[in-house]
């Protein structure tokens, strides 16, 4: 590990640079990887220029209600005469959000608990490990009902809120094992030797070496946010008159799409939500492979990189 | 011993700390929604209905907030939650414990099935790495993971109960048929349990897959696998109990977490197919803002895992040795 024996603030950039464009190749040369990039570029570009793919205003009730495809409305239309193309593609944007910002936030509450629990030991450790496996163990689901159901907003900052609350925990507990791991290496001690303070070996020398380790944590937070928000606002527990994927759901169940002959309506925003977060895990199971070369096929072994 | 002592105090713990977010919750919340919520009631309901919400939200305005916390401590051990506003004036652990079984079985059932599914087809799949197996079952079911649980029951309704008629589209069993243990009854069950229960294990399975796999593929490049194979053992000797028996350890330890997982997907699968569960249960008590009834459900939503759990950490100390130890 060449981390060692540079000096700390010029280090820092090659560090994540090398990390990006090692994980661009990765992601060339690993199938999964490809397939994960391919479907997330397609929901990028949904939820980046919805106006552009599908014109207009989505819940404009213009058209005959509860059609199938025709010419004018390729996926048919809902029982209030809106047509589900639109819908689809300008839900793709809160999906997309939800995932990001929820993924990112959480990760970095992982990234707090996780290496402060690893870096701190003692009793601080057993704390925040405690709390962490509390956290774990208490099935998320139930808990968000509560939290959004007594909240009652519905926005997309009480779901984000909600979501970060209950999925930390996992990330937080491979981020502190990953920390106790690191804490012994001879280049951690080179840096307390030199005298560099403790918030300085964190952000300096632990976390550029947890790179693959926090992209692995923030995909698979997005997958959870993804199909948790999708799960709140189908029960209705969401903002009811957003566009979003979950919400078409529950516009779909509340009028019983699939007995009315426009099961189109239910299908489409659950494919939406089931590409984005297949994506996700795509490429959380090739990067998987990639910061872990033990798992990697035999074939390609000797062109084994860490990255 | 000292290992289910710890687990043991883990559990307590746990319980607490769900007591303690379901007390402070509603008068943490903006607007304290259960001050809100009896207010709301207050003249509308009998003193009978008012107090059993004073029960379940543990509220008594004559007492301190820590007089109140411990009462309420006291009244969930004891199994006191009040009444339901849904079902009154039936008790609130009346109507959970009608409920629970139905999950019981359902989660339980396919949380069993889906863990041994993966963990052959991880197995399996580390053991002939590269090949046909394993470059098709282990991806396709981890893109499945990611899918939406409740979608899935979606598609499966459209599929084998609207356009194939094979099967019913809700419910636990059919409708006005009194519960009794006769086989016509039980094939009836098992009938209206086949899809939610298939959508369980296809979205639940890819987990234990990724993690038997990754888990054995490390185990195979142990010294002792290498002496088994050099030792000339059967294949299967060295698969089952060389490798696998060390890889599947991990997998257990897992098992805490990804119960919550199944547990939360349950919930939704049970929405979808009006499956008279404690999921389906709890939604009905969020849109009938029966909040004592939704809490209580929480609370025995956490306490069915984390027995689960317990039961789980038992197996452990019989397979591992090394949780045996006294340290």
């Amino acid at each position: 590990m060449s981390a060692v024996l540079q000096e700390g603030p010029v280090k820092r950039r090659p560090a994540a640079l090398r990390a990006l464009s090692a994980l661009g190749r990765a992601i060339l040369s690993n199938r999964k990887a490809m397939l994960g990039a391919f479907l997330l570029l397609i929901c990028i570009i949904m939820a980046a220029i919805p106006n552009v793919i599908a014109p207009g205003d989505p819940n404009a009730e213009n058209f005959m209600p509860g059609q199938g495809p025709t010419g004018d409305n390729w996926l048919g239309t809902t029982s209030y005469g809106q047509d589900i193309f639109a819908q689809f593609v300008w839900g793709a944007r809160n999906s997309m959000i939800i995932a990001v910002v929820a993924g990112l936030l959480s990760t970095v509450l992982s990234a707090i608990i996780g290496v402060a629990a690893g870096y701190l030991g003692g009793m601080a450790d057993g704390l925040l490990s405690m709390m962490t496996d509390v956290f774990l163990v208490i099935p998320a689901f139930p808990l968000v009902i509560v939290l959004a159901a007594y909240s009652k907003s519905g926005g997309n900052g009480m779901i984000i809120a909600v979501l970060v609350l209950t999925g930390w925990s996992y990330g937080a507990r491979q981020l502190r094992a990953q920390v106790l791991s690191l804490r012994h290496r001879e280049f951690l001690t080179a840096a307390r030797l030199r005298g560099e303070r403790s918030w300085r070996i964190i952000t300096h020398e632990i976390l550029p070496n947890m790179i693959s380790l926090l992209v692995a944590n923030f995909l698979g937070a997005s997958v959870y946010a993804i199909l948790t928000a999708a799960g709140l606002q189908f029960i209705g527990l969401g903002d009811i008159n957003a566009n979003s994927w979950g919400t078409m759901l529950y516009w779909a169940q509340n009028n019983e799409a699939l007995q009315a002959g426009i099961p189109l309506w239910a299908i489409m925003p659950g494919l939406g939500i089931a590409v984005l977060g297949g994506s996700f895990a795509l490429l959380n199971y090739a990067f998987d492979e990639i910061s872990n070369p033990v798992l990697r096929a035999p074939r390609r072994k000797k062109r084994g990189k860490r990255s | 011993m000292r290992y289910i002592l710890r687990r043991l105090g883990f559990f307590i713990v746990t319980l607490w700390a769900a007591m303690t977010v379901n007390f402070f919750l509603p008068r943490l919340m903006p607007g304290n929604p259960a001050m809100a919520m009896m207010a709301r009631f207050h003249g509308r309901l009998s003193g009978q209905a008012l107090n059993a919400m004073e029960a379940a939200f543990g509220i008594n305005t004559h007492q301190s907030l820590i007089a109140q916390y411990f009462a309420y401590l006291g009244n969930s051990v004891t199994g006191q939650f009040g009444r339901s506003l849904t079902f009154f004036p039936q008790s609130v652990s009346h109507v959970v414990l009608e409920a629970l079984p139905w999950t019981l079985g359902l989660v339980g059932v396919t949380t069993i099935i889906a863990f041994i599914l993966g963990t052959l087809i991880g197995m399996i799949g580390a053991w002939t790495r590269g090949g046909w197996f394993d470059s098709l079952l282990p991806p396709l079911f981890i893109i499945l993971s990611a899918f939406p649980y409740f979608w899935i029951g979606l598609v499966a309704i459209l599929i084998f109960s609207i356009s194939l008629g094979w099967l019913p589209t809700g419910f636990g069993y059919t409708n006005g048929q009194p519960i009794t243990l006769t086989w016509h009854f039980i094939w009836d069950v098992i009938q209206h349990a086949i899809l939610p229960a298939t959508t369980i294990v296809i979205t639940s399975i890819g987990g234990w897959i990724l993690t038997m796999r990754n888990n054995m593929i490390m185990v195979l490049n142990e010294d002792y696998v290498r002496m088994a194979r050099a030792k000339g053992l059967s294949p299967s000797r060295i698969m089952f109990d060389y490798a696998g028996r060390n890889a599947i350890l991990p997998n257990f330890s897992g098992f805490g977490m990804s119960l919550g997982f199944v547990v939360s997907g349950a919930i939704l699968v049970e929405y979808v197919f009006s499956y008279p569960g404690v999921g389906y249960m709890m939604l009905q008590a969020v849109l009938n803002e029966d909040f004592p009834l939704m809490q209580t459900l929480f609370l025995f939503i956490t306490l069915a895992v984390l027995i689960a759990i317990l039961i789980v950490d038992a197996v452990t100390v019989l397979l591992d040795p090394r949780t045996r130890r006294t340290a």
